[in-house]
């Protein structure tokens, strides 16, 4: 009847039928974040390059002038420089304010995020090698800070300490050690329960040997991937501390300072005063979900 | 099933315990109370005695049993800056919070589950794509700044709804709500949109995962092979299935939305207990801050508790028995 | 001779992947008369099970029904519209899946998932329906019906969740019953009862059964007719006597050897050589031809056509003679 078909033959026959592409599409349809990865680095580089190209120390209460008060962006100062962006209500020049702002918050997301890590994959690791009574107490620890809210947990730890850099960052170590707690310990487990860390335990290696040279870097490596969206998730919860009004110190904004302080004038038309670093924050948080959830597909490691 | 009821009681108090000294310990035990209590003008001996009246001469581990002994009488402490007892300030505020985050929670569930079907049915669709590029946005956009573009959009940009306040409320049983009046429901419709987009996101992220697995499943193939129509297919077979999922998440969420009302309040403007927490915070009226967090601990454990409840009722696989942990 | 309940020509299903669509199913043909048994035999992957699917319609993406002709009383099912299979599924052709565990929606009721095979196809009162489905439950052996409408499947111990597909393939007294493996993941004594019930009612009701197994020996006690997959056709057809006693295609021969069953007590457990070819490596020529001991030069260039003596069928260039026993 049928002719034989080597598999070739076969591919051409049915080559073109609707289903199949749209099967093709599905299995080609990825999301693009080649884009996010650029715009990120972008972001990073005027963060550190704040100093040397922002046109204005907005730190430097000297160097504002008042009479500059909420100018429309592309206004132009009295010594000719050009507001490109506006100006606030303090006279500062908005793109000079978002440039700095994206420092601050860049730093506290990064610090808070490395501090949390730290205490993270301590806690995991411990838990995971010695288990018993410091496992579960541990554990303990980590699903009663996880039960709550951890907007909640930063708000009140705050509200007892008072509102600084340094501050914010304790806040946000706080809340985010615990789930790094719970994925290193979720990791570590399953490469514990591997041959190699048997057979260097038969061996009669030190455990603080196992824990560190074998244990510690077979099973960080999803945290790290996870890390990469929580430093959104820190940059977000700094925002959120800062427009509150609990977060950053007036003198050293970030972005959701900018915000907040822009927010009372955006009912009176003069919506560049939040908006613009808004956008900033906005363009940064995306860009690093984007390349994390990227990262974490690539790596296939489940979120917590 | 009794067993179940009394392991969960007793777990219950033992977190609200561990909430209480914690909070006692960072909110009491940080900085000097009095400090804030007395004017600085008042004599030594007057500061001593009010001192001794507040009891706060006595051994730490002191103040703290009595904190505790008039926290069981439901005495969580005076305001400092309002004078009265600070939780009937927070039960006042109550209703204001409740409606908002109700009408949250049912917004989620009705836009989310509808959407999430629809973007679980077919995933490559385009609507569906864009809804759940949309879920990201609605996950990872501070809530601070969505509600600002709200504003900006409606209120600033095309007049329609009020940026702040409750509006005209009526007394049903002697709660005040905004529900009722269309003034109200205009006050109420951004910051409750604005709370519910997280929650809708995650509503479509769950049903529509969910969706998608319960589609490949053999129940699925086999109530197909039976000629059950599409529409059951998907609105009995795997709706049901989805339901228990949704209806746990939902409900272990409610904390959290009470937890970021307090953002959602502050930048409506809208008069509940979170924008008190945010108020009392400012002005470090300690007493406040505490009952709110014992408050919101006792809420959290009485609703995950009612929805073990609810997951047992909806899973027929599940029995509740003392031995879970 | 009356016209066939079943005549499939040529059905042809590929599954589709970047490098191309690959037939699992590759031109099957197959005959069910009414009130027939057609045992469908082969090993995992020969495409049996995509075959029953294939005849409903119910192939899911990247899988595609791409050829052939699915007569069901005269009626094409691969131009009917999805309407019409729906309303042939479950009425006219019933199916009976493989896992009992998996097939049975975990939360809804036995009784719910009895109900709704009738009220899809049937208008008749929840009443009715539900008195219906108690005495399926009752006709395949299963005590206090009544009770057990109401619980839910994993009250239910695996060989009673068959038992309620089977009741349910019944409800709407169907034609046609599409039986895939249905006694594979059941114990022994459980899958001789259920064979037996399985014949009883076939008898009884006058239903054509196709029945899709790996498992000779099953065939041998239960069908009338057998056909032999293998990568994705059928090699070998005819009455399970015929073909089982006196196989004339190689693969047959190998599987009866292989099958515990045809072998004298004491006897060695044979094998047939090598791995059956996966979807997408079939050789040239005839597929089995790797494997076969019976491979002249041809064999790997032409693939062979079917022949026939009498009911028997058979695709193979050099076939087992005739009259030989396994």
């Amino acid at each position: 009847m049928n002719p034989s078909k080597s598999g070739a033959a076969i591919v051409a026959s049915y080559a073109d039928t609707p289903l199949r592409k749209k099967v093709l599409r599905r299995i080609r349809n990825r999301p693009t974040t080649r884009g996010a990865a650029i715009l990120l680095g972008i972001l990073v580089l005027l963060a550190v390059l704040a100093p040397v190209i922002a046109p204005q120390n907005p730190h430097d209460l000297a160097s504002l002038s008042v009479m500059d008060n909420r100018l429309a962006p592309g206004s132009e100062s009295i010594n000719g420089m050009t507001y490109w962006l506006g100006t606030d209500a303090q006279g500062r020049d908005m793109l000079s304010a978002i440039l700095y702002g994206l420092r601050t918050s860049l730093l506290v997301g990064l610090s808070s995020t490395v501090g949390a890590l730290a205490i993270g994959v301590a806690a995991g690791l411990v838990a995971a090698q010695f288990g018993g009574v410091i496992d579960a107490a541990i554990m303990r620890v980590v699903d009663f800070m996880l039960g709550f809210p951890s907007i909640l947990i930063a708000l009140v730890l705050l509200a007892s300490i008072g509102r600084g850099v340094d501050k914010v960052i304790i806040a946000i170590i706080l809340v985010q050690w615990a789930q790094y707690a719970r994925l290193m310990r979720a990791a570590a487990l399953v490469e514990r329960r591997k041959e190699y860390i048997e057979a260097a335990v038969n061996f009669g290696l030190p455990t603080r040997h196992i824990m560190l040279a074998h244990l510690l870097p077979n099973s960080i490596g999803s945290v790290l991937v996870v890390s990469t969206i929580s430093i959104a998730g820190a940059i977000t919860l700094e925002a959120t501390l800062s427009f509150l009004g609990v977060g950053v110190p007036v003198t050293q904004p970030s972005l959701g300072l900018l915000i907040a302080n822009g927010f009372e004038f955006l009912l009176s038309g003069e919506y560049w005063i939040a908006v613009f670093p808004g956008i900033a924050l906005v363009l940064l948080i995306i860009s690093l979900n984007l390349v994390g959830d990227r990262l974490r597909r690539s790596f296939n490691v489940r979120g917590s | 099933m009794t067993a179940y009821v009394l392991q969960r009681l007793i777990q219950s108090i033992l977190v609200l315990l561990a909430v209480s000294i914690v909070v006692f310990l960072a909110v009491y035990g940080i900085g000097d109370p009095i400090e804030l209590l007395v004017p600085p003008q008042v004599s030594a001996a007057e500061r001593a005695a009010m001192i001794r009246r507040l009891g706060l001469d006595l051994p730490v581990l002191q103040q703290y049993l009595v904190f505790l002994g008039n926290a069981l009488k439901g005495d969580l402490g005076r305001s400092f800056v309002h004078g009265v007892p600070a939780v009937d300030l927070i039960l006042a505020r109550l209703p204001a919070t409740f409606e908002l985050v109700l009408l949250a929670m049912s917004l989620a569930a009705v836009v989310g589950i509808p959407l999430g079907l629809l973007a679980g049915l077919n995933p490559e669709s385009r609507p569906s794509r864009a809804i759940m590029a949309g879920t990201v946005l609605g996950f990872s956009l501070p809530s601070f700044w969505k509600g600002m573009m709200l504003v900006l959009l409606f209120s600033v940009a095309l007049g329609w709804l009020p940026t702040a306040g409750r509006g005209e409320t009526v007394s049903v049983l002697g709660i005040q709500t905004s529900l009722l009046t269309l003034d109200g429901l205009k006050h109420l419709v951004l910051p409750a949109l604005n709370l519910a987009i997280p929650n809708m996101a995650l509503m479509i992220k769950l049903v529509a995962a969910g969706t998608s697995e319960a589609m490949t499943q053999d129940y699925v193939k086999y109530a197909r092979a039976k000629g059950v129509r599409p529409k059951r297919v998907v609105g009995r077979h795997v709706l049901r299935n989805i339901l228990i999922p949704v209806v746990t998440v939902a409900g272990m969420e409610f904390g959290s939305l009470v937890a970021f009302s307090t953002i959602t309040e502050t930048v409506f403007a809208w008069p509940g207990m979170g924008k008190l927490l945010i108020d009392s915070i400012y002005q470090l009226d300690r007493p406040v801050i505490v009952a709110y967090v014992m408050l919101a601990t006792l809420l959290f454990v009485a609703v995950n508790f009612l929805v073990d409840i609810l997951y047992a009722a909806l899973d027929p696989r599940v029995k509740l028995t003392g031995e879970m942990v | 001779m009356t016209s066939p309940l079943l005549e499939v020509r040529g059905l042809k299903t590929v599954f589709h992947d970047l490098k191309g669509a690959w037939p699992a199913v590759d031109g099957v043909d197959l005959i069910v008369e009414p009130g027939e048994i057609l045992g469908l035999v082969g090993e995992s992957g020969s495409g049996k099970s995509v075959t029953g699917f294939s005849l409903v319609q119910l192939i899911d993406a990247p899988g595609e029904v791409v050829a052939g002709d699915v007569m069901f009383k005269g009626e094409d099912l691969r131009r009917a519209s999805e309407e019409r299979m729906r309303n042939l599924r479950g009425d006219r052709i019933a199916m009976i899946f493989q896992d009992p565990l998996m097939t049975l929606n975990p939360v809804l009721s036995i009784g719910e998932q009895m109900c709704e095979a009738i009220l899809e196809h049937r208008t008749v009162s929840r009443q009715e329906a539900l008195k219906e489905a108690a005495n399926a439950l009752a006709r395949v052996g299963i005590p206090s019906p009544e009770a057990r409408l109401k619980q839910f499947p994993h009250e239910f111990s695996g060989g009673m969740r068959q038992r309620v597909a089977i009741a349910t393939a019944l409800l709407n007294k169907p034609d046609l019953i599409i039986a895939d493996e249905p006694t594979t993941a059941l114990d022994v004594t459980i899958q001789s009862q259920i064979l037996f019930e399985v014949q009883k009612l076939s008898r009884e009701t006058g239903a054509a059964v196709l029945w899709i197994t790996h498992d000779l020996a099953v065939i041998a006690e239960l069908a009338d007719r057998v056909a032999v997959m293998y990568a994705g056709r059928i090699v070998e057809t005819g009455t399970v006597d015929d073909v089982l006693d006196h196989p004339r295609h190689p693969y047959t021969l190998g599987l009866l050897g292989s099958s515990a069953a045809a072998i004298a007590p004491g006897e060695r457990l044979r094998q047939i050589n090598g791995m059956a070819p996966s979807i997408n490596s079939r050789p040239s020529g005839c597929p089995f031809r790797p494997r076969c001991e019976r491979a002249l030069a041809i064999c790997s260039e032409v693939d062979p056509s079917p022949q026939s003596d009498r009911e028997h069928s058979y695709r193979c260039h050099n076939p087992v003679p005739e009259g030989s026993t396994p």
